[in-house]
């Protein structure tokens, strides 16, 4: 009885590691982000992952699935991030010079209060479309480390170029604009 | 006589209670200690980021303005999602993250109980007797008289 009670016990204890052991692969093997900027680099197009959040410049919803046709420049901000203050015109000024051409600037406000969202929106007169991603789930699937972040995705909603940090310099912006031209060429 | 004294029994009742229906107004140091930082994932009272510096002010400015404790969380939670509070709300689904260690603690409790009594019941047992050859028993009371001796 006691050695049957024994390699139960030792039977569950195996069981429960070997469960761990499957959710820890599961979670590293289904990990969605993190490798996008790297796999871009590459010369790979990593499909952008997939949302549906709630907008801040009108009423509803936005899903990327929607913009699916249109090359798409994601753009991840928060109010309180000194460097998005700067690009933040830019984007602007992206958009309303290549909307026209098929391309779709979306903003990514992410850990951020709404209202200083709206506040920033109005400041910098942004007229593209804003996206809300209070508790960062869909930054953290697209592997965002710190903001900004900007996302170069084609008419199949592929990323192909990624661009961590604050798009400021003549270069940087240059290089988003070729990419921006990839986009739209796919 | 009895009716005045009665009147004044319920005033001086009601003063006394007052105070305790009335809730103090709640403390930011306390809530800096039970909100999470999103950026750093520390408390706010752990970190100086940015947004953490802007939540700050967001507490102070609702608990000026006469928010209670479960309203300011509230409201950080609809920002933030339920990962800004340090520790999970005690409701719905948040419950679950206090009530699944106490059973665990209660199931394991149980578990280990019955593997020792199964254990104790196991060494409890007398071992069968067992029976030595007359001639190795003779020989053996031989060996150890001769040994006292």
């Amino acid at each position: 009885m006691a050695r049957r009670a024994r390699l139960v016990a030792q039977g569950v204890a195996i069981g429960l590691v070997a469960l761990l052991f499957t959710l820890l692969v599961w979670a590293l093997v289904t990990e969605e982000g993190g490798d996008l900027a790297a796999a871009a680099a590459r010369g790979e197009r990593p499909a952008a992952p997939a949302f549906e959040l709630e907008r801040l410049d009108e009423e509803g919803e936005l899903a990327l699935s929607s913009l699916r046709g249109k090359a798409v420049v994601l753009n991840v901000w928060a109010s309180w991030c000194a460097p998005c203050r700067e690009e933040a015109p830019y984007f602007e000024q992206l958009w309303r010079e290549n909307r026209s051409r098929g391309l779709a600037v979306v903003g990514l406000n992410a850990k951020d209060f709404r209202r200083d969202a709206r506040g920033f929106m109005r400041r910098y007169e942004l007229t593209f479309p804003v996206v809300f991603d209070g508790p960062g789930e869909t930054v953290g699937r697209y592997g965002v480390t710190g903001f900004p972040e900007t996302f170069v995705l084609d008419r199949e909603g592929r990323v192909i170029e990624v661009f961590v940090g604050a798009v400021n310099s003549d270069e940087d912006r240059e290089e988003l604009e070729a990419a921006v031209d990839r986009a739209l060429e796919s | 006589m009895t009716r005045v004294l009665a009147g004044t029994l319920v005033v001086l009742c009601a003063a006394l209670t007052a105070p305790a229906a009335w809730s103090a107004p709640p403390n930011a140091a306390d809530l800096e200690a039970e909100v999470v930082c999103p950026v750093c994932e520390t408390t706010l009272d752990q970190s100086n980021a940015p947004v953490a510096e802007r939540m700050k002010l967001y507490i102070r400015e609702r608990i000026a303005a006469g928010d209670t404790e479960q309203q300011i969380k509230d409201a950080l939670v609809l920002e933030f999602g339920p990962g800004v509070l340090a520790t999970p709300e005690k409701s719905g689904f948040g419950l679950l993250a206090w009530l699944l260690p106490l059973v665990v603690l209660v199931v394991g409790a149980v578990v280990v109980g019955l593997l020792v009594r199964t254990w104790s019941r196991g060494r409890g047992e007398t071992p069968e007797e067992v029976s030595l050859d007359p001639a190795l028993e003779r020989r053996v009371d031989e060996e150890l008289a001769r040994f006292e001796g």
